[in-house]
C-alpha cells in the first residue's frame, strides 16, 4: 500500500496541481467579479427608489435561497434548452465561463448583504460631518465611509471567501476539471492509475493549505486596520 | 444687513410640528446662545440652517445669499447648496471626527477636496497642499493641540476630540460657526477646555451660534440669548434680559429648574 503511494505520488501530484490551478482560476475570477458587483447590488438594495430595491431584494432572496449547485446547472444548461444553442462555448472553456457566471452572481449577492451591513453600520454622523464640511456624496463615500466599512466587513468577508475556496468544488457538477474532479478521476482511471481513493482524500490538503494562507492574510489585514476604532 | 436672517421657519416630523415659525436675526461678530429644554426644537433649528434637515417653509439667508427658501422663489441646485453649506460650519455634540485619519488629516481633508475642484490645482499642487497644511496647523494650534497633530481620534480625550472638530470646522472659514450642544457628551473638566476655546474664538470676533445647556457660559459669552420652548422662540434678548429679567413664565420656570 505504502509502496503504491510512493510510486503513484508524482503522477497524482501533477494531475492534482493542474486541477488546483483550475480551482484557483475560478476562485480569483469569482472574487474579481463579485467584489465590485456586490457593491452595485448593495446600493440597489438600499435604493430609495422602492421598485428597484424590491427587485434587487427579490434577486438576492432567490440567489441566496437556492443551492449554488442548482444555479450552476441552470446557468449552464438552461440557455441551451431554451435557445437550442450553447451560449457558453464548448468544452472546458465553456464550462469555466458558465461556472464563473454562476459563482460571481451567487457570491455578489452574499457580499452585497455584508456590504450593506458595513455601510449601514457606519454612524450617520460621519456622513453628516462630510456634508457640513462641503464634501460631495461620492467624496464622503470614498474618503470617509469606505475605509470604515472595509474595517467592519473584513471578518465576515474572510468567512465568505474561505467558504468560496471550498465551494469551487461544486463546479464538478458540470464536470469542470477542478481539483476534486482530478482527484476523483483516479478512482476510475486516470494517467494509468485506477481504483485509488487516496488522491481524492489528498485534495483536502490543498484546501487546508490555501485556506491557511488566506487566514494569515486576513489576520494581517485586520491588524493593519487596527490603528483606528469605529 | 444681518449676517443671518431666519424668517418664519417651520418644520414637522411626520405629524408633529417641531419648529412652529422661528424668526430671528444675528449680526456679524455676535455670539448667540440658544437655550431651552430637550425637544424644544433647538437642534432641529441648527440642522435646518446647516442643511442636514430641510425645513417645510420659511427662509434662511446667510450674508445676503438665500440658502433656503421654502416658498420656492429661489431654487438652488445641488452644487449651489453645497457651496452655501461652506458659509456655515457645524460642530456636533458627538464630534463626528473621521476615525481613520490623524488630527491633521481630519482638518485638511475638506480643504483639499475644495482645492482639487479648482482649475489651477494640478499646476500648483505642491504649493496648494503646503498652504493647506500650514493653515490646518494654525487652526490646530488655535485649539491648543499642536502636540497631538499626528494622533488618531481614538487616542484623544473627548475634550480634545471636540477641539479638533472645532479646528476642522474653522479651517473652512465659515461666516457663522454653529455648535450643537458641544459639551453635552463631555465630563465637567473636559467641558471647561472646550468652553475656553469657544470663548477665545469670541475674542477674535467670530460669529457663532451655540445651542447649549451650560447656562453660566451662555450668560457669560453671549451677546444675545434665545430661549426656545415647544418649537417657538419664547423669549429673546441680551443675557441680562433673558437671565435676570425674564418676561415669560416658561423662561422663568426653565431657569429655576436649572438652578434647581
Amino acid at each position: 500500500m505504502f509502496a503504491n503511494f510512493v510510486e503513484q505520488f508524482p503522477t497524482v501530484f501533477n494531475a492534482l496541481n493542474l486541477g488546483f490551478i483550475q480551482t484557483l482560476k475560478l476562485f480569483f475570477v469569482t472574487l474579481v467579479g463579485a467584489i465590485p458587483l456586490g457593491l452595485v447590488i448593495s446600493f440597489g438594495s438600499m435604493s430609495r427608489f422602492k421598485p428597484l430595491s424590491a427587485l434587487v431584494k427579490t434577486i438576492v432572496w432567490i440567489v441566496r435561497g437556492s443551492p449554488l449547485m442548482i444555479q450552476i446547472l441552470i446557468i449552464y444548461y438552461f440557455p441551451g434548452l431554451m435557445l437550442e444553442k450553447n451560449i457558453w462555448g464548448t468544452g472546458e472553456g465553456g464550462r469555466f465561463i458558465a461556472c464563473s457566471a454562476a459563482f460571481i452572481v451567487n457570491y455578489a449577492c452574499y457580499f452585497s448583504e455584508i456590504y450593506r451591513g458595513g455601510i449601514q453600520g457606519v454612524p450617520k454622523g460621519q456622513q453628516e460631518a462630510g456634508q457640513v464640511l462641503g464634501l460631495t456624496k461620492s467624496e464622503t463615500f470614498f474618503k470617509v465611509t469606505l475605509l470604515q466599512m472595509i474595517k467592519r466587513i473584513v471578518p465576515p468577508m474572510s468567512n465568505e471567501i474561505i467558504t468560496l475556496v471550498k465551494d469551487t468544488s461544486l463546479s464538478r457538477i458540470i464536470a469542470l476539471q477542478e481539483i476534486i474532479w482530478a482527484g476523483a478521476a483516479f478512482m476510475k482511471s486516470s494517467h494509468g492509475i485506477s481504483g485509488e481513493m487516496w488522491p481524492l482524500f489528498f485534495t483536502a490538503v490543498y484546501y487546508l493549505v490555501f485556506n491557511g494562507v488566506l487566514t494569515v492574510l486576513f489576520g494581517r489585514l485586520e491588524k493593519k486596520l487596527d490603528y483606528f476604532k469605529v | 444687513m444681518s449676517i443671518l436672517e431666519v424668517n418664519n421657519l417651520k418644520k414637522r416630523f411626520g405629524g408633529t410640528p417641531v419648529l412652529k415659525g422661528i424668526s430671528f436675526t444675528l449680526e456679524k461678530g455676535e455670539v448667540l446662545s440658544i437655550i431651552g429644554s430637550s425637544g424644544s426644537g433647538k437642534t432641529t433649528l441648527l440642522r435646518c440652517i446647516n442643511s442636514l434637515e430641510t425645513a417645510d417653509s420659511g427662509s434662511i439667508t446667510v450674508d445676503g445669499s438665500v440658502i433656503f427658501d421654502g416658498n420656492g422663489k429661489t431654487v438652488l441646485t445641488k452644487e449651489q447648496k453645497r457651496q452655501n453649506q461652506l458659509n456655515v460650519g457645524l460642530v456636533f455634540q458627538q464630534f463626528n471626527l473621521f476615525p481613520q485619519y490623524s488630527v491633521l488629516r481630519n482638518v485638511t481633508l475638506a480643504m483639499e477636496m475644495q482645492a482639487k475642484k479648482k482649475a489651477d490645482f494640478k499646476q500648483n499642487k505642491k504649493k496648494i497642499l503646503a498652504d493647506i497644511d500650514e493653515k490646518a496647523k494654525m487652526y490646530i494650534d488655535r485649539v491648543n493641540l499642536s502636540d497631538r497633530i499626528n494622533a488618531f481620534p481614538c487616542e484623544l480625550s473627548g475634550g480634545q476630540q471636540q477641539r479638533v472638530a472645532i479646528a476642522r470646522a474653522l479651517a473652512l472659514e465659515p461666516k457663522i460657526l454653529f455648535f450643537d450642544e458641544p459639551t453635552s457628551a463631555l465630563d465637567p473638566e473636559l467641558t471647561a477646555e472646550v468652553l475656553k476655546v469657544i470663548r477665545s474664538l469670541k475674542d477674535t470676533g467670530r460669529t457663532m451660534v451655540i445651542v447649549t445647556h451650560e447656562m453660566g457660559f451662555a450668560q457669560n459669552v453671549s451677546d444675545k440669548v434665545i430661549f426656545m420652548a415647544d418649537g417657538v422662540i419664547e423669549e429673546q434678548g441680551t443675557p441680562a434680559d433673558v437671565f435676570d429679567n425674564p418676561h415669560s413664565e416658561k423662561t422663568r420656570a426653565f431657569l429655576l429648574k436649572d438652578i434647581g
